[in-house]
């Protein structure tokens, strides 16, 4: 179908942004990559929304090494965390991820900012955010405020953004030493949304393991993560088991959800080790 | 001034090289504007939710989803469809090879295959076989069973790093 949309305006930079938001009366909505937003418009999902274009405020772009944490720009692109240098170097784990993201058109569009404000349950960027345990830094009427990813998905499509706020940038600490990163999932074609899927990081200071399309919106494993931390990787796939509660649907049932989160975490934790699972 | 909301924007752009003035609804699709506006009915509208790719066309060099970008987005951006690239010659080994290797049957999908095998091959040296299905992943053929989409694209691959024809 084709969307109903109520108006467009082009915003310059930040403040022209909040100031649009701000008179949109409920109705404005941030227009990023639209590969999600524009979707949901054309199936009328959402109609009558008056779209502030946040493409051109140059604020929002570009990734940048500040001391010991990386700083990613909302507007950062798909396709631009797949080749971005420093990205690959202090955080390998989103590189990687833009493997499983949909197709290459869809890439060259979508940014991360969009993704982690959409916070689809069944996308990899918030999981793998909170995974690096990242700060998302976001501006709005009130000023700016950074929101640890810890807290800042909170349920389906559902996040701690408020009302007439926007995404500006994500933050995390640069990879220390012999840090590992990986992410697995499982879908029926490339480019899907995952039936199931997860992130695991091996810092100094222990695993973390957040999994993708089995909740509501990205938790950390902590019973799982423990368990790793104690060398008991059997232990780890059982507690993960035991802790999710996956909805069943026409790709996959819930008991499918629960037991292939168990195996892609034995195949990421293979990964981790160098070994082929 | 800063601008606010408006139901009509005006925009400027390069389509097929020639430049082009228009003013477009706000939720006007970039591929309904080449279609029904500028008459270019090469790229597709189909599911018209980033789902089959036959909209895919090219702007400021990447292939992107015609129904996932609107025509206002398209201020000041260089467009490419099939007709462009058709007549400037960039795919003509593209095409001939789909044609010679039966890589098409009703066409529907073909303008966006090509869109996007060609920033596949754009790209530079020979993709293997999976790594042309992982690109062309998000376009779909009902006819073919890709098997002879996956042949052409590789003939013309390994053609032009072989400096020789498909």
């Amino acid at each position: 179908m084709k969307a109903s949309v109520g108006g467009y305006a082009r915003a310059v930079d930040l403040r022209h942004a909040l100031d649009l938001l701000a008179q949109g009366d409920g109705m404005a909505r941030v227009l990023a990559g639209g590969q999600s937003l524009v979707a949901a418009m054309n199936m009328r999902l959402s109609s009558g929304d008056l779209l502030v274009d946040i493409n051109h405020i140059a604020a929002l772009k570009g990734v940048t090494r500040e001391g010991d944490r990386l700083r990613i720009g909302a507007l950062t692109r798909h396709a631009e965390v797949a080749t971005d240098t420093l990205i690959a170097q202090h955080a390998p784990l989103l590189r990687k991820a833009t493997d499983l993201i949909a197709h290459a058109a869809i890439r060259n569009r979508g940014t991360i900012g969009g993704a982690l404000a959409h916070a689809d349950p069944a996308a990899e960027f918030p999981a793998c955010v909170l995974a690096l345990d990242a700060m998302v830094h976001v501006d709005g009427p009130d000023g700016a405020r950074d929101i640890p990813a810890a807290d800042f998905f909170t349920g389906v499509f559902e996040t701690m953004l408020r009302e007439g706020e926007i995404l500006t940038a994500l933050s995390l600490p640069v990879a220390e030493e012999g840090e590992g990163q990986v992410i697995h999932e499982l879908a029926r074609r490339i480019g899907d949304y995952a039936l199931a899927g997860l992130c695991v990081v091996r810092r100094k200071a222990g695993h973390r393991i957040v999994c993708i399309s089995v909740g509501t919106h990205p938790e950390l494993a902590t019973a799982a993560m423990d368990k790793l931390d104690a060398g008991d990787v059997a232990g780890a796939v059982a507690a993960l088991r035991d802790a999710l509660d996956p909805p069943s649907d026409t790709q996959a049932s819930a008991a499918y959800r629960r037991h292939l989160a168990g195996v892609l975490l034995e195949r990421a934790i293979a990964d981790l080790n160098g070994e082929s699972a | 001034m800063t601008a606010t909301f408006t139901d009509r924007i005006d925009i400027a752009l390069t389509v097929n090289g020639e430049e082009v003035e228009a003013r477009v609804p706000a939720g006007r699709h970039l591929v309904d504007f080449l279609r029904l506006d500028l008459g270019l009915t090469g790229a597709h509208a189909s599911c018209e939710h980033g789902v089959c790719g036959a909209c895919t066309v090219r702007v400021d060099g990447q292939a992107v989803r015609g129904c996932l970008m609107l025509a206002a987005q398209a201020d000041g951006a260089d467009v490419w469809t099939i007709e462009g690239l058709s007549d400037n010659g960039s795919v003509s080994d593209l095409q001939a090879a789909f044609v010679a290797r039966n890589a098409l049957q009703c066409g529907f999908c073909t303008p966006g295959m090509l869109v996007a095998a060609a920033d596949l091959l754009d790209a530079g040296g020979a993709p293997d076989r999976a790594t042309i299905r992982e690109h062309l992943s998000g376009n779909y053929c009902r006819c073919t069973g890709y098997e002879a989409i996956v042949d052409a694209i590789e003939s013309v691959a390994r053609a032009r790093t072989d400096g020789g024809a498909a």
